[in-house]
């Protein structure tokens, strides 16, 4: 008796458990191979491009459609800016939903990267008073001026401070991410984000097939799963590809600006040198590369 | 004798050394001369074009059948004077609000050729072109426009660009920005299930 219940018995017994376990779950090399998948970031080349086939082909089954998911490294000698002018927004929420369709977001349960605040003119910016469920007839209602809020993708980013895992990070091009693979979801990045910029999947996420976009990016907007965070990533399938991000795009009233940070031509310096610029919450010193601004 | 040896090819080496160094410092710094002076190029041609198309803009939004001008107009006597128009082109009286007090039709359009726009010189201007009328008062805008700052830019943030016109946001006779129906807001928190 006291000889069967020796730590040399105890050790045999596990490993035949864990092995028969292993067995039982059925040979599934895709689960096994996910489970012992590495940071994003230590992956070589070819890795990679094994896991993106990989997911290809799992997104082709999922939703039937052909997937282009891309690894594309920051194109050298750029720091992506966002300006937004604050004189021009109407706050139509366009650019909401714009990104919600290019980024896959959750429909159901939602998620949206971006939130757009309604604020009283007399009182200015400010954060207390404001609303993100205006709901009127039309936009803009009279006093009221309008504050998008998403990912200030700052230089300093505390999100990725404090990320146990090393599973968020900020790119050589200045774009923060999350390695959706990577991410165990303890939500400290969301406490640490003073503008509410990221969003946890508190449910399995869903995006109806026929509204999926089959072009991403896998730091971008590949179909995150239950349990992770997610952020603004100012669009990295597109920008990456010299593209403007979708709420650029889509917007109205031209309101949203996007450059390179170290191109002294380009429209986002321009704006930094020639108009009255702000960021939010400066006295933090996260130090945003998204900048708000008066255009008049 | 062993020092000795060693004494002797110091110096040779050292020398060497330097001059290997020397060469291929100079042979870098050639080179990079040489891309510094490719880019300029480069850039420079692509200012050329870019003067030689100057802005690439959306074709201008006429109303269905009004353009060319011409095909009502070569019927009509051109009349210079100041009127309010009321047979033809009501829908515009009706809503023009664009300095109306101390402006009509003809200060934009041109009296003889109504399929041109006509700037305060006197010379004529195609549709296409129109953000120069515009910009004969509202320069600052046309300024910041010409950056992409002002207005809404599709395209490349770091290569080609479409522009639009002024007149694709802002109706020429009527131009304060319309507002729009917002979509839905988000679902709030507490209702998320």
């Amino acid at each position: 008796m006291k000889n069967k219940n020796s730590r040399r018995s105890f050790l045999k017994n596990i490993s035949l458990a864990t092995f028969s376990a292993l067995a039982l779950s059925g040979c599934d090399m895709e689960a096994f191979d996910q489970f012992f998948q590495q940071n994003f970031k230590t992956l070589s080349k070819k890795e990679k491009d094994r896991i993106i086939k990989n997911l290809e082909i799992k997104y082709k089954e999922k939703y039937g459609k052909e997937f282009h998911v891309s690894d594309k490294p920051p194109i050298e000698g750029t720091l992506f800016g966002y300006a937004l002018d604050l004189s021009r927004c109407i706050g139509c929420r366009r650019c909401v939903y714009a990104c919600v369709k290019e980024n896959n977001q959750s429909r159901e349960p939602q998620i949206h990267w971006i939130e757009v605040l309604q604020m009283e003119k007399e009182k200015g910016i400010d954060f207390a008073h404001s609303t993100a469920q205006y709901n009127p007839e039309k936009v803009p209602e009279k006093g009221h001026f309008y504050l998008p809020v998403q990912c200030q993708q700052c230089r300093n980013p505390q999100c990725v401070t404090v990320c146990p895992v090393k599973a968020t990070w900020q790119e050589p091009d200045g774009i923060v991410v999350v390695d959706y693979n990577w991410c165990i979801g303890c939500r400290y990045c969301m406490a640490a984000c003073p503008y509410g910029a990221r969003h946890f999947n508190w449910g399995e996420p869903n995006v109806p097939a026929e509204e999926i976009n089959t072009e991403m990016h896998y730091l971008g907007n590949r179909p995150r799963k239950k349990g992770v965070v997610e952020k603004c990533t100012f669009c990295i399938q597109r920008t990456r590809e010299g593209k403007y991000p979708s709420c650029v795009e889509i917007c109205p009233v031209g309101a949203r600006k996007f450059g390179n940070l170290l191109d002294p031509d380009s429209e986002i310096r321009y704006i930094l040198e020639n108009k009255r610029v702000l960021v939010l919450k400066q006295e933090l010193n996260f130090q945003p590369k998204f900048y708000y601004f008066f255009g008049i | 004798m062993k020092d000795n040896f060693y004494e002797n090819i110091k110096m040779p080496v050292i020398l060497m050394a330097l001059y290997i160094v020397l060469t291929s410092g100079c042979k870098n710094k050639e080179s990079g001369n040489n891309e510094i002076d490719k880019v300029l190029n480069e850039k420079e041609e692509n200012k050329k074009t870019e003067i030689a198309v100057e802005y690439a803009v959306e074709a201008p939004p006429f109303s269905d059948g009004t353009y060319p001008c011409t095909d009502c107009h070569a019927n009509f006597a051109p009349n210079p004077v100041r009127r309010k128009l009321v047979d033809w082109h009501d829908d515009i009286s009706a809503i023009f609000n664009h300095d109306s007090e101390n402006r009509w039709c003809l200060d934009c359009h041109d009296l003889n050729n109504r399929d041109y726009l006509k700037l305060a010189s006197g010379k004529l201007l195609d549709f296409k072109e129109s953000y120069k009328l515009c910009g004969q008062c509202h320069g600052e805008k046309l300024r910041d426009w010409k950056v992409g700052v002002h207005g809404k830019r599709t395209g490349e943030w770091n290569g080609e660009k479409e522009y639009l016109l002024c007149v694709h946001c802002h109706n020429p006779h009527s131009p304060k920005f319309k507002e729009l129906t917002p979509e839905p807001p988000p679902i709030r928190q507490e209702d998320i299930k």
